[in-house]
Formats: C-alpha cells, structure tokens, sequence
C-alpha cells in the first residue's frame, strides 16, 4: 500500500517554510490545515470504532458481576465456533466461484468495447453499466421475484414449455443465485474501471504494433493485457472486500426462502444477529474484528501474489 | 494500491481547461474505421439483454397489481394495466410515507457526496501538494483503511453512536459516508496531475495566500476528478443499507433502500388483510426510486470515465 510514491518529477523541495505572511496563511502550515478535516472525521468515525470494537472483543457480560474482562476468549470462542465457520468457508466458496466470473466477463466486455468491431458501442456500454445505480436492496428485491417458483417468469417459462420449474431458491441454487445477482451489479463497474484503464493506452503503442504486423489479438495479448494489470488488480481487491463483507443480498432473500438463509449464512450476516437479535455485543464485536481481519489478510495474500508475480 | 505509480505527465491527464467539462482524452477518437463485426456485435446485444432483462421486467410489473402480478405472464403487460394507480397508492400508502423516504434518501446522499467530495479534494490537494511531516504516514493509514470492511465498522460506530445519542439522527448516516478513502486517493493522484506547480508558485509570487490559492485556481482544476467522487459517494450512500438499517427505528427517518425492504418483507407470499396489495407498491416504489439515480448516471457518466482513468488505473 505504501508505495504510492508520486514521481519524484514534481514538487521540488522547498528550502524551508517560508516565513513570510501570505494572505493570512503561512505555506508551511497549510499542507496539514488542508488534511486536517478529513483526517478529524476519519479518526472519529474509522479509527474509534475501530478501536472500540478492539476494546469491546475483550470483554463478556457475566450473568454475575456484569461486565468482566475475559482477553481473547471471545476469539477463541470465534475459532471454534462452527456457525462462524460455515458462514466464512461460505463467503470464500463464493469469492471463488463469483469474483473470477464477474472480473473475466467484465474484462472481456471491456476489451469488446475497446476494440472499436462494435455497432452501438455506446448504447451497449451505458446497458451494462446501468445496473450499479440501481441499489442493491432494488436489484436483489427484483431478482428474488424473477426467481419466484409460482410467478416468477422463468418458472412461468418452463411451465408453458413443460419443463421441470427451476429452483433458484432453493438449498443448492441459492449460492450461484446469490452470485448472479451480485455479478449482475457489479460487472458494469468493473467493466468500466478496465475501459477507463484501456482508453489511457496510447494511441502510439498500437500504431507500433500494427507496424510490427500484430493482429487485433496480438495487440489484446500483449499490450491491452499488460496495460490493464494495475486496474485489474483494484476491482480484484475491491471484490475480495465486497464479496466477504456479503449481507445485503442473503438479508433480502431472507424473507421468500427463511428455510435456505438462516441468521448465520454469512459472516457479516451472523455479526449482525448476534449484535441485533442476540443482543452479544462483545462477541458480535469479536465476529467483525476477526472478519475485518480475514479480509485485510486476504487483500494483503492478493497484493503479495500480484507483486510477486511482477517481479519475477 | 501498490501498482500505482502516477507518472507524470500522463498522456490521459485531462486537460486543464477551467471550464470543468472533461475529455477523457486529447488525441482523436481511435480506430473508427469502418471495419465493424456484426457476430459480436449480436453476442453483445444478448448480453445487453440480460443485463436490461430485470429492469424491463420491474417497468412492465409496476403497471400490475398484485393479483395479476401472481396470474398474468411475468414478461408481458396484464389486460388491466394501472401504473398510474400504482403510483398513487405507493405515495399515499402509510401517510405518503414513501416520499418522506425519498427525501430522506436524496438529502443523506447529497449532502453525504458534497462534503465528503470537498474534505477529499481538501486532504488530496493538501498531500499531493505540500510537504510536511507524517504526510506520508497518513496517507498510507488512510489508503489502509479502504481495506475495512464498512460493516465491520458499522456495528462498533452503532454502538460508539448510541452512547453519544446519534442513533436514529440523520447524523449517524451523513457522518460516516463523509469520510472516503478511495475518494481521497483517487483526488490526490488527481491533483499531482491536475494542478501544476509551476501555477502555484506563480499565484504566490503574486501574493495570494494558500487558500486563496486553494479555493480560486486549485478547485477549478480539480473540478472533473470533483465530480467523480462526488458520483462515487453519491451511488455509495443511495446504496446503502446496511448502515441505515442498524441506525435507524423512525420509520420517517428511513432511506428508500430501508423503507422498501420493510414494505417487502410485510408483503412475502402475497401480504394479507391490508397488506394484500403490499407486492405492487413494493414493484412501484423500486422502480420510481431507481429512476433519479439512472437518469443521473446517464447525464453525468463521461465524468466517470475521466476521474477513473486519472485515479488509480495508470500505469
């Protein structure tokens, strides 16, 4: 993370704050006056929930003498809690089996769009795009009902043309249902993050291709390809963050399928009962420390690789 | 991210004209040759379809009530179709409770975008721009912070919120989707590109203080990259469930995204009794509330483009 370094092209050192007054603001003091806004906000609404949750982890109501400080016996309650860990081996299945999906389809996509072989590129590229405004509660509410065994159209479909009636809400669909509706919002965003990536390639470099008798897929392979590795690896790490922290869609089918989404399907969704319903504030605490940790070890796993495959 | 190493100047930088319209780029558009596949061009247009396919669907049922929901042809209009009678009912149901959701969601989500959009260009412009010390501590804690899960967060700042009495307060939305990481670090790689040095150094000699500096010649420049995460927080905030759902127990004080779920879980299997017609309000007011933020998207989407091709996606 830390090797954002800007090129050191700019901003040459100054020789020292200057000291003379300008416009009431010396220049020395406004570089932190500048971050200091953001910075307030973020201690108070990043690093003390943060710090608060680390605190809470660590202690357990007693049924006698209230609450008492018990160290990591929240985690180790967590390590071996096997609700925990079916919601997480859930969310890693999902993770495997969705993200490399969603990404392959939207680098493809985008390629297709960069490629300049299609009609109505725009129209196309604005279709698929649309679905990531569309809220999530709004995509997974609608998705549950095309899904619907009794008026869903696909169950409607199969019904006219005599065919077994799909069930997408059931035990074993429910997975690669999850999945469709969260690769249907989220391809467009990734799809659009890799074509901005695209279109910063310059136009030089294809004309040198071509000069070189590179085809339309030798160009893809080894300039648009190499081109799109930063930009690949950030919806990498942004799917890695989302698919683990999944709530919001198993929350909303929760209701038409109780009997396949309990209050432990998913990691975070087990966090929340426990806090909720549960009213375990300290374990649930413990949940989401332990989750956030999961995933930051994740993001960290996927940088190594990518970095590790670069240098090599 | 760690590959990221803004070279400057980048060939995408975006020019600098102060009118804040952004081209993506200054070189001609590429390849508009007539050489155009019609094969892939109809494998898109399936995929297109699937994406449209649910929409198309919600439009269709937002003109049906809840009966023919059940009996008539999912994909296809019923023949007593009453959208307008949808919309009526979706906006007086429960005192016109909808609207209050609707106003509550555009306030949460603008005001969220603005100031988070402003703090960001603030902090960016400030670490791209000035040198002092722990500059490139903080940064790199912030950019660490873009890897917490927001609901790992969310229960913890629920419970530091219920000491402090900011439960069931607009505030317990707005404040945490002031703060965005990955706006700070798309504004920073932003304003190294955008705001040259030799600019500032000018605006100095001329006499003008910082934030003279900042305010009047910085901001233009950063306009495009402006609205970029003025759109990103925007979609984040409208979005968002998670965090108004543990906020929030006012029913008024609901976002649209809170207020539909609650219609839609009275309204499992049909509803009953006076929730008998709950399916057609909850189709009605999905599809009335996606609208504002589609069209929005439609308008404003070539900013986008611009703002992610300058953050974070360079070589």
């Amino acid at each position: 993370m830390t090797a954002t370094t800007v090129a050191s092209t700019e901003e040459p050192r100054r020789a020292g704050p200057k000291s003379r007054r300008l416009g009431g603001l010396r220049q020395g003091a406004a570089g932190p006056l500048f971050v200091a806004p953001f910075m307030v906000l973020f201690l108070l609404v990043f690093l003390a929930p943060l710090g608060y949750a680390a605190y809470l982890s660590l202690f357990r109501e007693k049924l006698i003498g209230g609450n008492a400080f018990v160290g990591l016996d929240n985690y180790v309650t967590a390590l071996k809690d096997p609700l925990l860990r079916e919601g997480v081996v859930r969310v890693a299945t999902f993770f495997v089996i969705q993200v490399p999906l969603m990404l392959v389809l939207a680098l493809v996509f985008a390629l297709a769009l960069d490629s300049g072989l299609l009609r109505l590129a725009r129209v196309i590229r604005l279709g698929i795009f649309v679905p990531y405004a569309v809220p999530s509660v709004v995509a997974t509410l609608m998705w549950g009902y095309l899904y619907g065994p009794d008026y869903g159209p696909f169950a409607q479909l199969s019904e006219k043309l005599g065919l077994p009636v799909p069930h997408f809400l059931s035990d074993g669909w429910m997975l690669g249902s999850l999945a469709n509706v969260v690769t249907w919002e989220f391809v467009g965003y990734n799809m659009i993050i890799l074509y901005a990536a695209l279109r910063t390639v310059p136009q030089e470099l294809y004309e040198a291709a071509a000069m070189d008798g590179a085809g339309a897929w030798r160009t893809a392979w080894s300039i648009k390809l190499p081109a799109l590795r930063p930009a690949l690896l950030l919806t990498l790490l942004f799917s890695v963050i989302g698919s683990f922290q999944l709530f919001n869609e198993p929350k909303l089918l929760q209701p038409i399928a109780p009997d396949v989404i309990d209050n432990s399907y998913t990691a975070n969704l087990y966090a929340y009962s426990l806090a909720f319903t549960g009213q375990q504030v300290n374990y649930s605490a413990a949940v989401s420390f332990f989750l956030g940790l999961i995933i930051v070890i994740f993001s960290y796993a996927v940088l190594f690789f990518a970095n590790r495959r670069r240098t090599s | 991210m760690t590959t990221t190493t803004p070279t400057s100047p980048s060939p995408s930088a975006t020019s600098a004209t102060t009118t804040g319209a952004s081209r993506t780029a200054r070189r001609p558009r590429r390849r508009s040759t007539g050489r155009r596949s019609t094969p892939l061009t109809i494998v898109m247009l399936a995929v297109l379809a699937y994406f449209l396919l649910p929409l198309f669907w919600l439009a269709i049922s937002a003109t049906k009530s809840t009966q023919d929901l059940f009996t008539s042809f999912g994909l296809w209009f019923s023949h007593t179709p009453q959208l307008l009678e949808n919309i009526r009912e979706t906006f007086t149901h429960d005192d016109g409770v909808f609207l209050h959701w609707l106003l509550n969601t555009v306030l949460y989500s603008v005001g969220s975008a603005i100031g988070a959009a402003l703090l960001a260009a603030a902090a960016g412009y400030g670490f791209a721009k000035y040198r002092f010390r722990g500059n490139n501590a903080a940064f790199a804690l912030i950019l660490g912070a873009i890897m917490i899960p927001t609901t790992a967060l969310a229960i913890p700042t629920y419970l530091l919120f219920a000491k402090v009495d900011l439960v069931n307060t607009p505030w317990a939305i707005v404040l945490p989707s002031l703060v965005s990481p990955f706006g700070l670090y798309l504004m920073r790689v932003y304003a190294a590109d955008a705001v040259p040095d030799s600019l500032l150094e000018a605006a100095r000699i001329d006499g003008a203080g910082e934030l003279r500096i900042f305010f009047t010649i910085a901001m233009r420049l950063l306009a495009p990259g402006l609205v970029t995460v003025v759109l990103f927080t925007l979609v984040a905030t409208w979005n968002n469930y998670f965090l108004p759902l543990i906020m929030l127990n006012d029913p008024k004080l609901y976002p649209v995204t809170v207020g539909l779920s609650s219609w839609a879980s009275q309204a499992v299997g049909g509803g009953s009794g006076a929730n008998s017609n709950m399916l057609a309000l909850v189709v009605t007011g999905s599809l009335i509330s996606i609208i504002p933020l589609v069209v929005a998207f439609l308008l404003l989407q070539r900013y986008w483009q611009s703002g992610l091709a300058t953050g974070g996606v360079k070589q």
